[in-house]
């Protein structure tokens, strides 16, 4: 782990709609409040998560960890 | 999905079992990475437990025991016995590892066997609907203490340590980066391995313990009452209560693993 800033860009967060259960576990990690609230429900009727601004997106990952149910996926812009 | 799931993960038994923002499927997610990591999901054997916990190596798509209550380190040792180049690694949850299975735990702490037991420790009887368990809190209320905890808990990885384990470290749920880095470290040692992650559980312990069934606020408390090791020994006893150490608690190096004492210890065939 490196101290310095990282400069990775992000191109998209995805969010499965297919496994989200709504814990909202990644609105609390993130550093920068990349993701909202939303009325948007996942296949299980859960609400789901919304991704406000992933430019703010600093990568590092939290909520891609955290994701109990594997539904995060962060995409990079120039891997 | 994500890209680690598809490629690890039996994609029929998914969605996972677990209730909204239950700490263990982060665990599964951060071992997903591991094994991602040191590349070792060819040479892998899982075996779990019964509790919430003991479900998730069933999810992946290695070789995989699941057994009775209690008995996953009895088992996982007659694995790693008859195959020693297999990296064992043991799910199992508090109730399942020191409540019911609490000889066989100490015993092979007491070999060092070379295992990797991933003890996910929620204070509570999860999936039988909230008994209390050998790691409930003093004062807990759950449905079969409903005035309160009177005994108090264990310390799991002191219990660990003393019984000789040789690797044993705590982190919590919210700390996936540094739990990472341990069970990486944990699979790679040559020994008992004994790994405590204290997750949150919204429908049991967070409702009736903790008084919330918010994943996040769960969370949040969990993070807060996790004292690094350099803090803990300045801190003093008072500021502790309630609250535990994380960090690599114990690690030496050194000591004879167990299924390599007992190969050795036979006779060695004449080659030619």
């Amino acid at each position: 782990m490196t101290a310095s800033p990282r400069k990775k860009a992000v191109k998209e967060i995805i969010i499965d709609e297919q496994f989200c259960k709504g814990c909202n576990l990644c609105l609390v990690v993130c550093p920068r409040k990349v993701f909202s609230g939303s009325n948007k429900r996942s296949r299980a009727g859960y609400s789901m998560p919304q991704t406000t601004d992933a430019g703010k997106c600093s990568f590092c990952l939290l909520c891609e960890m955290i994701c109990p149910d594997l539904a995060i996926t962060v995409i990079e812009e120039n891997p | 999905m994500h890209p680690l799931a598809d490629k690890y993960i039996r994609k029929r038994t998914l969605p996972l079992i677990f209730c909204p923002g239950c700490g263990d499927g982060t665990v599964l997610n951060v071992f997903l990475r591991a094994v991602e990591d040191l590349g070792i999901f060819k040479d892998l054997a899982l075996v779990g437990g019964i509790g919430c916990s003991g479900w998730l190596p069933t999810y992946l798509q290695s070789d995989v025991l699941h057994v009775l209550h209690g008995r996953a380190i009895p088992f996982a040792c007659g694995l790693k016995l008859t195959d020693p180049r297999r990296k064992v690694v043991v799910f199992t949850g508090d109730g399942d590892c020191v409540g019911i299975g609490g000889n066989h735990f100490i015993h092979a702490a007491r070999r060092n066997i070379d295992l990797t037991v991933i003890m996910i420790n929620n204070g509570i009887y999860g999936m039988t609907g909230g008994q209390v368990a050998p790691t409930t809190p003093l004062q807990g209320r759950t449905q079969t203490s409903p005035y309160g905890n009177l005994e108090p808990p264990f310390d799991v990885c002191e219990l660990a340590r003393s019984a000789g384990a040789t690797y044993v470290a705590r982190w919590t749920a919210a700390h996936p980066v540094q739990l990472l880095r341990t069970i990486k470290e944990g699979i790679e040692h040559p020994g008992f391995t004994f790994i405590e992650v204290m997750a949150q559980c919204p429908t049991q312990a967070g409702r009736y313990i903790e008084g919330t069934s918010d994943a996040g606020e769960l969370l949040s408390l969990l993070k807060k009452r996790a004292v690094s090791l350099e803090k803990a020994k300045e801190a003093s006893p008072g500021e502790m209560t309630g609250k535990f150490v994380v960090g690599k608690l114990h690690h030496l190096t050194g000591r004879k693993e167990f299924s390599q004492a007992i190969y050795d210890s036979f006779p060695q065939e004449k080659s030619g």
